[in-house]
């Protein structure tokens, strides 16, 4: 089983629009969307959720006023200002260390589980999916990202299928990483502005960290072409392929606003170069 | 009067309108909170002279005196330490510097070093006060960056902070203390979810906000309905434009040179102003 995560470094510059894309090309996959802090694979996916898991991420302190003596221990002991002076618990900012609890004299404080939100195995028009949402200002995304790629997996397995492809968060950090640790390829999407050129640099870095192999896709290429050469050298120079060079439509919009991907909604130039940059990630997958 | 840009989508333009508001007023305070991937200074230019590390500390074992009894990994929720017969492993990563391991262990083998997880630059961009941060590559927790750079927020300034995107830690972390959240969107599917995510997550921390739709002319109206509905007010909307497409991949501002959007700013400007002090 092979899996590939989409990423970017920047984010809209057309991870989703292109996953969903190859979502209705591949035909035997499953389909993961990790950027759980703000997922929108689901709305041309139209995943049918099949089983919904609880998640809880890092628990939360809760202190019970009526045995608490007001020592401050816990307030003097938490290292990330947590709890204030008048001992109430500052939930967002609660990293569920459990420090407060361990010193607290009188057994005042509990650790609790949090309801961070929830993991999703679906099925969709194009097979099997595994998402999730992460409820509002809530910790763990990294974690949850876990949750989600570990029900791709499964579901690769029980359904017999011989790759997972994953939408993945935009940035560098923790959800990231929890993204593309152990996948057999990124695919970094990027575009001809110094913006995005500047967030590559650091994600082709993050890919080298963890040895992950990595292509590049430029899309809306001819936005800038200056640009857009320089993005070449630059791969060049650091033996990355650049798979894919996108025309920027307004297609991609339209299909959105129709809630279907690129492929489904258009037989244009742009769907084309989609299927050929697709056909060249499978030779390079090995699939 | 701290101001954040926020989006939960990435690559709305948040950038675009942080920037250009910054150089529409007298003075500003600039931080660019996005540390993973941090862009604003390439509009800006700031000649970043100042640099300083973000350190986090993390647990030194002491082989000398720790007996593996295996406290300090059972205590610690983020598998920062495991215990081994003759070793204590620890991995920097995903250490939290709580300091429950040291309050564990029996033999008070467990003290601190420190250890670099990136750094935050500062310079003067003209008049504007310029500060951003850089998370390392391969550190995953971008938050002790976050917080380094609001320590230098200077109140008595009016304030912008460019968010991260997304509705988690980093964003929570960037936009709390402002007074006034502007949420950056466009007007497609994509951008309608992720702008009511974003507008969870002000409400939330019950912080005075309003959207700017960028692109506008693309997609449909969801966007603009929704505001109505919800009766949150549209500060700003910026065409979707070839010509804006490009000035942006080259690194230009919207303002510079175009007294026509220097107003426009200069009016989202004065409209937060009077919302924050009403």
């Amino acid at each position: 089983m092979k899996q590939l995560c989409v990423i970017s470094g920047k984010g809209g510059t057309g991870k989703t629009s292109i996953t969903a894309a190859f979502a209705s090309l591949v035909k035997n996959a499953v389909l993961a969307d990790c950027d759980v802090d703000a997922a929108d694979l689901h709305l041309i996916l139209k995943p049918d959720i099949k089983k919904t898991i609880d998640f809880h991420g890092l628990n939360i302190a809760d202190i019970d006023k009526g045995i608490c003596i007001d020592c401050k221990k816990c307030y003097e002991s938490c290292k990330f200002d947590a709890i204030d002076e008048e001992i109430n618990i500052i939930k967002e900012s609660c990293e569920g260390c459990s420090v407060c609890e361990y010193v607290c004299p009188v057994d005042a404080i509990k650790m609790k589980e949090r309801d961070s939100g929830f993991a999703y195995i679906s099925n969709t028009r194009f097979g099997p999916m595994a998402h999730a949402m992460l409820k509002t200002a809530e910790e763990a995304s990294g974690k949850l990202v876990t949750v989600v790629r570990n029900n791709a997996k499964i579901l690769a397995e029980e359904k017999k299928k011989d790759m997972v492809i994953i939408d993945g968060p935009p940035g560098i950090g923790c959800p990231v990483i929890a993204s593309i640790t152990g996948v057999d390829m990124v695919l970094i999407v990027t575009e001809p502005s110094l913006s995005a050129i500047h967030d590559l640099e650091r994600i082709i870095d993050v890919a080298n960290h963890f040895d992950i192999p990595a292509l590049v896709c430029i899309n809306k290429y001819d936005v800038n072409k200056n640009n857009t050469k320089k993005i070449e050298n630059f791969c060049k120079m650091n033996t990355i392929d650049v798979v894919g060079k996108i025309p920027y439509d307004t297609v991609v919009t339209e299909a959105m606003v129709h809630e279907k991907s690129v492929i489904e909604f258009s037989e244009n130039d742009l769907a084309d170069s989609i299927i050929c940059m697709w056909d060249k990630i499978k030779e390079k997958l090995d699939v | 009067m701290i101001i954040s840009v926020a989006s939960g989508k990435g690559g709305t333009g948040k950038t675009t309108v942080s920037t250009n508001l910054a150089l529409s007023i007298a003075k500003a305070q600039f931080f660019d909170c996005d540390v993973e991937e941090p862009n604003a200074n390439i509009f800006l230019k700031a000649d970043l002279k100042e640099h300083e590390n973000v350190l986090v500390s993390i647990p030194k074992i002491d082989e000398d005196i720790c007996d593996h009894c295996g406290k300090c990994s059972e205590f610690c929720v983020y598998n920062a330490l495991a215990v081994v017969p003759s070793k204590v492993l620890v991995f920097p990563e995903l250490c939290h510097s709580c300091g429950g391991c040291e309050l564990v262990c029996p033999k008070d083998a467990i003290s601190w070093n420190k250890r670099v997880i990136g750094k935050i630059e500062h310079g003067q961009a003209e008049d504007i006060d310029f500060y951003h941060g850089l998370l390392n590559v391969g550190e995953m927790q971008a938050v002790p960056v976050i917080k380094a750079l609001k320590r230098k927020v200077d109140k008595s300034k009016t304030v912008i902070i460019d968010v991260p995107p997304g509705t988690s830690c980093p964003v929570i972390e960037s936009i709390s203390g402002s007074d006034f959240c502007i949420l950056v969107t466009e007007p497609t599917p994509f951008g309608l979810h992720d702008l009511k995510l974003a507008v969870e997550v002000v409400r939330h921390l019950q912080i005075p906000f309003g959207v700017i739709i960028n692109r506008d002319g693309i997609g449909d109206d969801v966007v603009e309905l929704y505001c109505k509905n919800e009766y949150i007010p549209i500060l700003l909307k910026i065409p979707e434009s070839k010509k804006i497409a490009h000035l942006y991949s080259k690194g230009i501002a919207l303002v510079n040179g175009s007294q026509e959007w220097h107003e426009k700013f200069g009016l989202v400007i004065k409209r937060i102003q009077e919302e924050v002090s009403a």
